[in-house]
């Protein structure tokens, strides 16, 4: 086998190894070490906690659906208002200029300590975990296309300008394509962000969603279950991020990042 | 009528920094279907008056002119005589996001033509650049040379009486860049297009071109202008004739002196 090809096969092989490494330390941890079942429960509870779930997927499912229409439409936000605020400051030099002292204090503010803030204004319901998604999301994606923007190659404007191009052609054939790349570096860091925030938030406040299984398995000290929801949304971050790098690798089939092996 | 024409030619570039006197006094008639080679050192000004022949760059003082009319009127660029003009950048300055016939095409696109009859061209063009079987690659895919090429095909696509070049090899090695000699020679004489074309290398100069014009920098200035006699099409072994290597070495000669 050549190289080429290995290299291509690499992570399928090494993934499933390192999974059952991970579960093989795991496991000769509770026994070996004898740490207690409350602090490390065993593998195999926890596949019986995950194998109640699927017999039972009622309860688990409504509240996965609740943090992922959380997340989803957060980030949905974040897509669109970040896509825009980056876009008009990559272009407006002197309004950039103007907020960009704003824009740093905004964005190194600790947001997950705002959230208990959002709760008292937006409720405990759904409206604050999404809002909450929608600023954590927002910050990577406006930063990332602003940079976009501002990155497209100059040699490339001047073909533009040496064919007559107007504006509208210049940027459906040069701004658009250039920034794409940007866009998705940022909603690939977005999507995750926008499932902490509406995590975080299902911790603090109201009673519905997988983090809200967490709180409550944790009240319960069943050790079990919080391993299992833990995993579930572990599941759930997978998923999302893949549906975005897939989109990416629908969209963008000419960049670096999509070319070459198979995870990036 | 000449093809281009270039009077009294004077360009200052200001920066915060410094004020370059980049060319000066500068007169030229180009003549259809002319070769011109420019040479002369580094920042002495070459690419600046090929960008003033391209209508991106706009002269401090004097005129440019294509076929009697002048490509400025005030600011104002006359966009009808830059269509005519076919550039190739140093860099090849492909777009990554298209395929080969794509960027091939992306001229005849912002023109407005159909689909179809942008990639029958774009075919078309590849069998003349030698890039047949790559029409649907992306860039990345492809060569220095053959990222050049297909720099040289965009520029043709929309058959432009004067084809701009800036020293479109310079990054390809020896072997290729004698061989894209002989296409380019080849694509000149097909096209019956007007060229000029920058380069730092005398025997591509000599080789290529029906006059030489020699820069001088600071400020650039045209320091000669020599004719080139071979008749065409020129073959690779011209330049081991004596009468080649005298062109040559007179040249030479002047650019050692502005060093
Ligand atoms: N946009 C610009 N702004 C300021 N100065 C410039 C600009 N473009 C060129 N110059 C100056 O004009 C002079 C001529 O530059 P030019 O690029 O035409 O040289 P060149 O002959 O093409 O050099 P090379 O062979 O290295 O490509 C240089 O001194 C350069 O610094
Ligand atoms: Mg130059």
């Amino acid at each position: 086998m050549d190289r080429e090809r290995f290299m291509k096969l690499l992570p399928w092989i090494s993934t499933p190894l390192l999974l059952i490494v991970t579960v093989v330390i795991w496991k000769l941890s509770t026994t070996v070490f004898e740490i207690s079942p409350f602090v490390l429960p065993p593998p195999e509870a926890v596949a019986q906690t995950l194998l109640e779930f699927s017999r039972q997927p009622d309860t688990w499912l409504v509240h996965a659906r609740i943090t992922l229409v959380e997340t989803v439409v957060g980030f949905g936000f974040a897509l669109v208002t970040g896509v825009m605020v980056g876009a008009v400051l990559g272009r407006i030099f002197w309004l950039e200029l103007a907020v960009r002292p704003l824009v740093v204090a905004l964005q190194v503010i600790p947001k997950v300590a705002l959230i208990p803030l959002f709760v008292i204004w937006f409720g405990f319901g759904i409206t604050s975990k999404v809002i909450i998604a929608a600023i954590l999301a927002f910050f990577p994606i406006m930063l990332n296309v602003l940079l976009g923007v501002r990155s497209v190659e100059p040699g490339h404007r001047e073909v533009m300008r040496s064919l007559n191009a107007n504006r509208w052609q210049t940027f459906s054939s040069l701004d658009f394509h250039s920034t794409l790349p940007y866009v998705f570096a940022g909603m690939e860091v977005g999507i995750v962000l926008a499932l902490i925030g509406a995590i975080v938030g299902e911790y603090l406040g109201g009673n519905e969603g997988l983090g809200y299984m967490v709180v409550v398995s944790l009240n319960a000290l069943d050790a079990p279950r919080l391993f299992a929801v833990i995993i579930l949304l572990a599941g759930l971050g997978w998923l999302l991020f893949f549906a975005v790098n897939g989109i990416k690798r629908l969209m963008i089939p000419w960049h670096e990042s999509v070319i070459e092996t198979g995870i990036s | 009528m000449p093809e281009l024409e270039l009077v009294g030619v004077e360009k200052i570039f200001e920066t915060k920094r410094a004020t370059t006197h980049a060319l000066t006094t500068i007169n030229l008639t180009i003549e259809r279907e002319e070769f011109i080679a420019i040479i002369g050192q580094s920042g002495c000004g070459k690419t600046t008056l090929l960008r003033i022949l391209a209508g991106l760059v706009k002269p401090s003082e004097g005129a440019v002119r294509a076929e009697g009319r002048s490509l400025w009127d005030g600011a104002v660029l006359d966009t009808e005589t830059v269509n005519k003009l076919g550039i190739v950048f140093q860099d090849p300055n492909l777009f990554p996001w298209y395929s080969v016939e794509d960027n091939i095409a992306l001229p005849l696109k912002l023109r407005g033509v159909d689909r179809k009859t942008r990639r029958a061209r774009a075919h078309e063009l590849c069998d003349l650049v030698g890039l047949t079987g790559f029409e649907r690659a992306y860039p990345r895919e492809l060569s220095g040379g053959m990222r050049q090429r297909t720099a040289i095909a965009r520029a043709l696509s929309y058959r432009p009486a004067v084809l701009l070049l800036d020293e479109p090899f310079g990054a390809l090695d020896a072997m290729t860049r004698e061989r894209m000699n002989l296409e380019l020679q080849s694509i000149a004489a097909a096209t019956r297009a007007t060229v000029v074309l920058v380069t730092h290398s005398i025997n591509e100069a000599v080789f290529l071109a029906d006059r030489i014009v020699l820069l001088s920098p600071r400020p650039g200035r045209i320091r000669s202008i020599t004719r080139v006699p071979f008749p065409r099409p020129r073959e690779l072994d011209l330049e081991t004739q004596p009468e080649f290597q005298n062109i040559a070495r007179e040249l030479r000669h002047e650019l050692d002196e502005d060093a």
